[in-house]
């Protein structure tokens, strides 16, 4: 494994490591806080319950988070330097404002966590309420800066410099606000479903417990409404894509011959030696419409641009066909949810949740929405290859002078992977160990656990 | 003064802030590895107590800093990353076993061997971190990082593995546990768990003078630009004798229990140390290639930022105020 190739997968590995918990610590809070803001309308003790115990979940995947996160802004440098000495001072102002965003973050997370017997109820809400604002900010205020490398503006290029730079310019790069709309929607999508899918495993093994049918419908809300909004903030970006990264749209669609009234490609592999996008279902003009919203639109090829130009289009093809896909199984699941609420709404005998068959489909959706962040991270990613700035610098420009790179990289990856486990086992631990507590508790206190 | 020099100070500020509370926090890491006795069980309780709401806001200072430096000084930023790679890959490491392993102890199962495996990567990441952090700072001032044209010249070892540097790092691992001590034995109202802290405190304020010496030794041939700057200047003597009035007073106020005043010389005697460390390096962020004016990022960019920071504070502080007086105010010595 080579040096550039090295740097390339740490930096790979530590984002879709922390991209997970990033999502987590953005959505978290807002599952938190209704629960709790319902707790204070109703004074049912369930939903007070509940926000405690999302909110042990959430103290584990934050404290992940915080440090993975911190990794990333040192691996900036320790991988790119040169991309950060030539666009430090164009990209700084997104990362120091999320710098005070993520303090905002961690203070009131503190006192969230923390402070349940030392402060009103109100101020606790509040404080949970600055957790989910700041959250949101922080995650916007990054994607911002990867936006700028996506579409970097701001600035004038001399002789491969960059000069006379404007950084509030740099921040209204035209992916930013496709790119921050399509992110926040994927975290609390992404979140929502993970946390439905936990929650409905919990109820296929103890049906009726109220506790965990509040929290997956909860849950299922914030998921459900974000994922039915994400096709428009996607087909914002695509366009945003298609304007500015040609090279980017051709690889993620397969498409190798510059077309009008080019169709949409559903599934397929691409053959690049070959240049052609085989055994794919082809919508007639559906990706000139998509792209440029107009059947006969010209949707430029791969082969226009030199070799050297393309990004890996197997993995960008392949990994941009699973993140829509995952987004539409996820769409279709909450429709059925919205007429399974429907339809049930007003027949006491039968709950909306109750049908088996509803529950294990929730259960396989819950991985769906994080694999959708990830496979979206590599067409973002790995889509705008070779450039680290589109059109400005090569990755194998900006890499540092560093020899042995592979060290930190299978470091870090081990490190990582053991993380994950002990994570993933502790929340399991959760999980599993509170509802019998929590019938306890339910029954302590007299809620009605037939519902 | 000049705008890079403000942000050069705000950077200053930054790191003097994340050593009083972030510094306290892998000081109290420290302690937890040399818990013992019959109250061992209750030192470490304290500790945890101490630390858990506050760490993860402590830590945010350290990214502030990154995040200024990057922005406001690019280049520097860039050498710096090159040039210690190791140490700050390691320093990584530390800083993420520690906040994971305090985090999965406090929700792993509550059964003595689970604890202390957890613990014991959290109290040992709490002593390597801050090691680390004083090498990569005493590398920095050391005058030996060279670089050209983005090529490091001295190899990727003999900035930092070195005596200076690595002298400069057991400083820094003193003063967090120096500090550490002084801010415990006002966390509890016990007696006798003070008393643990105050003797740990004491015992620690005299390595952090033994350190103090060595360092200052050690400067002479391993930062001889940095140590000429806390000799031979003016104001450089006036800062000495205030260090060591808030080192003395801190001693003196821990040996008759006065914890508050402790409190206020110990972070007053780290707050000149610090100081006194970034007036000898100005007006170089790396010694001797990399000067504050030389890396400054263009002037709007300097602008925005210092106006972020303004607002940022506004905002930090009072939020900040707000979690401490939540956490902080509560325990009163008797």
């Amino acid at each position: 494994m080579d040096d550039l190739l090295a740097a390339r997968s740490q930096m790979a590995m530590s984002l879709a490591f922390h991209i997970i918990f990033a999502a987590v610590g953005i959505a978290m809070p807002v599952l938190m806080c209704i629960a709790e803001w319902r707790w204070l309308r109703t004074r049912e003790e369930v939903y007070l319950t509940l926000a405690k115990s999302w909110a042990k979940g959430t103290a584990i995947l934050f404290a992940v988070g915080a440090v993975s996160g911190t990794v990333l802004s040192f691996e900036l440098g320790l991988l790119f330097p040169r991309f950060m000495a030539h666009a430090g001072a164009l990209i700084g102002m997104p990362f120091s404002l999320e710098g005070f965003a993520f303090f905002t973050e961690a203070i009131f997370l503190g006192i969230y966590l923390y402070g349940w017997n030392r402060i009103p109820p109100r101020s606790h809400l509040l404080a949970g309420v600055m957790v989910a604002i700041s959250g949101a900010l922080s995650g916007i205020f990054v994607v911002i800066a990867n936006a700028w490398m996506n579409t970097p503006t701001g600035f004038r290029l001399v002789d491969g410099k960059i000069v006379d730079i404007d950084p509030i310019a740099a921040m209204m790069n035209p992916s930013a606000l496709p790119q921050t709309v399509h992110m926040t929607l994927a975290a609390y999508a992404a979140t929502g479903f993970a946390v439905a899918g936990i929650h409905a495993f919990m109820l296929l093994r103890r049906p009726h417990n109220r506790f965990h049918q509040l929290a997956l419908s909860i849950a299922l809300v914030v998921g459900g409404v974000t994922v039915i909004l994400q096709p428009l903030s996607g087909d914002l970006l695509a366009k945003a894509v298609a304007r500015n990264q040609p090279v980017k749209l051709a690889a993620l669609e397969g498409q190798f011959e510059t077309e009008s009234g080019a169709p949409l490609r559903i599934g397929g592999i691409p053959d690049v030696e070959n240049g052609t996008t085989r055994y794919a279902i082809e919508v007639p003009y559906a990706l000139s419409i998509l792209a440029f919203g107009d059947p006969n639109a010209t949707v430029r090829g791969l082969n226009e641009f030199p070799k050297d130009l393309h990004p890996p289009v197997v993995i960008v093809h392949v990994a941009f066909q699973i993140m829509v896909g995952c987004g539409i199984l996820m769409a279709a699941i909450t429709i059925w949810a919205a007429w399974r609420f429907w339809r049930f709404r007003k027949n006491p005998a039968r709950s909306w949740l109750n049908s088996k068959w509803f529950l294990r489909f929730l259960v396989v959706a819950a991985p769906l929405g994080f694999l959708a962040i990830e496979t979206g991270w590599i067409v973002t990613e790995v889509g705008r290859q070779p450039w680290i700035i589109h059109g400005v610098m090569r990755t194998s420009e900006a890499v540092t002078s560093m020899p042995g790179l592979v060290v930190p990289f299978i470091t870090f990856t081990v490190l990582y992977i053991f993380l994950a486990i002990i994570t993933a086992w502790l929340l399991f631990r959760q999980v599993v160990a509170s509802p019998g507590n929590i019938e306890t508790r339910s029954r302590d206190i007299g809620v009605n656990r037939g519902a | 003064m000049e705008l890079e020099t403000i942000i050069a100070g705000a950077i200053v500020v930054s790191l003097i802030f994340y050593a009083l509370l972030g510094g306290a926090d892998y000081g109290g890491g420290v302690w937890d590895l040399f818990a013992f006795g019959k109250r061992a069980k209750k030192q470490r309780e304290l500790i945890t107590s101490a630390i858990g709401p506050v760490w993860e806001a402590n830590h945010v200072w350290l990214i502030l800093v990154i995040v200024v430096l990057f922005t406001a000084f690019p280049p520097a930023f860039s050498a710096i990353s090159i040039a210690l790679h190791i140490p700050l890959t390691l320093l990584l490491i530390g800083i993420v076993l520690r906040g994971t392993a305090f985090t999965f102890r406090t929700y792993d199962v509550q059964r003595d061997n689970v604890q202390r495996r957890w613990g014991l990567v959290f109290s040992i990441a709490s002593i390597i971190t801050p090691i680390l952090l004083g090498v990569v700072l005493g590398a920095i001032a050391s005058g030996t990082i060279r670089i050209e044209e983005g090529i490091v010249t001295i190899g990727f070892l003999n900035s930092w593995l070195a005596p200076f540097p690595i002298a400069v790092g057991f400083f820094a691992l003193a003063l967090f546990a120096f500090l550490a001590a002084v801010y415990l034995t006002l966390e509890t109202g016990e007696y006798e768990l003070q008393e643990d802290f105050r003797i740990r405190a004491l015992i620690a304020a005299i390595v952090v003078g033994i350190m103090a010496l060595t360092v200052f030794a050690l400067a002479g041939s391993g930062a001889p630009r940095v140590r000429a700057g806390i000799s031979n200047t003016p104001w450089a003597l006036l800062l000495h004798i205030l260090t060591g009035i808030f080192a003395v007073g801190a001693f003196y106020s821990l040996w008759t229990r006065k914890y508050r005043l402790a409190r206020i010389a110990a972070a007053g005697q780290v707050t000149l140390i610090l100081l006194g460390w970034a007036f000898a390096q100005y007006p170089y962020l790396v010694e001797p290639d990399i000067s504050i004016t030389s890396a400054a990022a263009p002037r709007i960019t300097l602008q925005l930022l210092l106006t972020a920071l303004i607002a940022g504070a506004l905002l930090l502080f009072p939020s900040y105020y707000y979690l401490f007086r939540i956490f902080k105010s509560e325990t009163v010595p008797k």
